[in-house]
């Protein structure tokens, strides 16, 4: 009988492998070889133009980089832009999240409407967020007297800001009305009865219960944030020192054909990505996704 | 106490009003933009004072779209269907089967999902142009097929977890196998979650730009985001900005669609993907 047991153990681990192999191998093969591959290329001297002066420098080109203030720019203005749209976001998400899960009128309009941003396609939405603030055709052009805001560095680092927010404040809402979703409704009620007001039980009860949920939102939209391309791309395409850090890997690679300037970016970007990630999942202690067994909630 | 309703309503309402304005104007600006005509079109005013089509007519009129609209269906289309499939068979496997290396797995496409697409963009670039994927379909194929697979596993493993499994026992009592029961009984049962899911990775690959303009250089293979933002008018003293929005427009309507259509399910999708890890 036991012999029978572990013959079925086997076939239901050798089932799992088989199930999982396909999507484990696509997903290794596309990523994990070209990261070495990356890294490889990061030590090199490698200059699409100059094929022949390709060789080995080690670290140099990590010191070209860093000592570079086109790349401390950007990084600057990436992490601007991470810092700000997410903080901008977590708010008005829990507002947006708030009011899908809990207005009494027109709830499926509501989001169906908020989902709208988040299925548009983000060029799409940057030529809008562009042409509505192009001098002469747009109408928000003269919202701050003349001039045309998306020549000036200040003003289109903002119209950037808010056209990232405009589009992804509704994905945070979504996660964030999951974790409203868990709120136990009788606690909301008791808290009411013990004479909570509406701020105590948003801070004393809702929020407490939402922690890993917050947590997952920030996480995912603070590394989507720090990739942003897109709309820089259309709205300045880096002009007047908005580029971000995808865009200089971009430029450098594609615009400059520089493989080996371009590769030592893309590892700097991810080395960066890993401590945002590893910073994040040392607050989430055991909330962190994947962390327990796999039983829901 | 009918009063103090009312008036909640009323708030409530009015707090749609503002959620509903802020986010169809900018779709409704572009909207407007691509029924203008050339010369009202930098008018500065939100509605046309003239409609017309010709915007419309140009797009198609020109190869250029076209082809990056066929490119944009076909890339989507099937790398859709590939990573629902691949991600159905490795979500199954991790909701129903106990084995070695699951975690590991579930890890590491957590990682592939907040990875920087950024830092794959160069080493891919020049590893397609030595195996000459770059500028092809499979090229651009590969890539969404990995990034999807994340959403994808997680999504459907969320749903496979509300399947009730006694069936797939009372089939495999009835003499099917582990396999039989997965193909007869539970994928028919699954389908809602593998739909949702297939909408959610088809958005996706619709909207990527970041792969699609490094890895692309001709019609051959690239997207319609990445063709708009090579429009140029039909001569260089053409002003383009009506046939991006026209452009713009023909893209978004079929997400619009599906938005309005399942609503319900793309939430129930999205939330239960991400926040269960």
């Amino acid at each position: 009988m036991s012999g029978k047991l572990s013959e079925n153990k086997k076939a239901e681990r050798k089932l799992g492998w088989l199930l999982c192999a396909p999507a484990a191998l696509v997903m290794v093969l596309v990523t994990a070889y070209p990261i070495g591959y990356s890294i490889w290329l990061s030590l090199q001297r490698y200059d699409l133009r100059f094929p022949d002066e390709r060789k080995f420098i080690g670290l140099e080109n990590y010191a070209t980089v860093l000592t570079n203030e086109f790349w401390w720019t950007a990084f600057g203005v990436t992490m601007l832009i991470t810092v700000v749209t997410v903080a901008v976001e977590l708010v008005l998400g829990m507002g947006l999240a708030l009011i899908m899960h809990r207005t009494l009128v027109g709830r499926g309009i509501v989001r169906t409407a908020a989902l709208i941003p988040y299925g548009i396609v983000t060029v799409v939405a940057a030529f809008s967020w562009r042409y509505a603030w192009t001098p002469g055709t747009g109408y928000l052009a003269n919202l701050f007297g003349d001039g045309a805001p998306l020549t000036e560095r200040a003003s289109s680092l903002a119209i950037i800001m808010l056209a990232e927010i405009w589009k992804t404040t509704p994905f945070m809402a979504l996660l964030l009305m999951a974790g409203l979703a868990l709120v136990p409704e009788d606690l909301l009620k008791a808290a009411s009865t013990d004479g909570a007001t509406a701020w105590q039980r948003f801070t004393k009860v809702m929020l407490p219960v939402m922690k890993p949920a917050i947590l997952v939102a920030l996480l995912f939209r603070t590394l989507d944030a720090f990739r942003v391309f897109d709309n820089i791309y259309v709205l300045t395409a880096g002009g007047n020192e908005t580029s971000s850090v995808s865009m200089l890997a971009y430029n450098n690679l594609i615009r400059g054909l520089n493989l080996g300037i371009g590769s030592t970016m893309s590892v700097l970007i991810f080395l960066t990505v890993a401590v945002i990630a590893f910073v994040f999942v040392k607050l989430f202690g055991t909330a962190a996704p994947g962390s327990d067994d796999g039983e829901r909630r | 106490m009918a009063d103090t309703t009312t008036r909640a309503k009323l708030r409530w309402g009015l707090l749609d009003v503002i959620v509903v304005v802020f986010a169809l104007v900018p779709v409704l600006w572009i909207a407007s933009l691509s029924f203008k005509t050339p010369a009202t079109l930098t008018d500065g005013r939100f509605w046309p004072r003239e409609w017309t089509l010709d915007n419309y007519r140009s797009i198609f009129d020109t190869d250029q779209f076209v082809r990056a609209l066929v490119n944009s269906i076909g890339i989507a289309l099937i790398a859709t269907l590939v990573a629902v499939v691949l991600g159905a068979m490795a979500a199954y496997a991790i909701s129903r089967l106990d084995f070695p290396g699951k975690k590991l797995l579930v890890g590491v496409s957590l990682l592939i999902a907040m990875f920087p697409q950024v830092s794959l963009v160069s080493p891919l670039f020049e590893i397609e142009r030595q195996l000459g994927l770059f500028d092809t379909w499979p090229g651009l194929i590969l890539p969404y097929i990995t990034f999807a697979l994340p959403l994808a596993i997680y999504t459907l493993s969320a749903f496979f977890k509300q399947i009730p499994w006694d069936l797939e026992k009372a089939a495999k009592m009835d003499g099917a196998t582990q396999g039989q029961a997965f193909r007869r009984v539970i994928a028919p049962l699954a389908a809602p979650g593998l739909f949702t899911t297939a909408i959610l990775v088809f958005i996706f690959c619709w909207n990527d730009f970041l792969f699609a303009i490094t890895l692309t250089s001709t019609e051959r293979a690239r997207t319609v985001p990445v063709a708009l933002s090579f429009f140029t008018g039909e001569s260089q003293f053409e002003d383009p900005t009506g046939a991006i929005c026209a452009a713009a427009v023909v893209i978004t309507v079929p997400i619009i669609a599906f938005v309005l259509f399942f609503q319900r399910r793309i939430v129930s999708g999205l939330t239960s993907g991400a926040v269960k890890g």
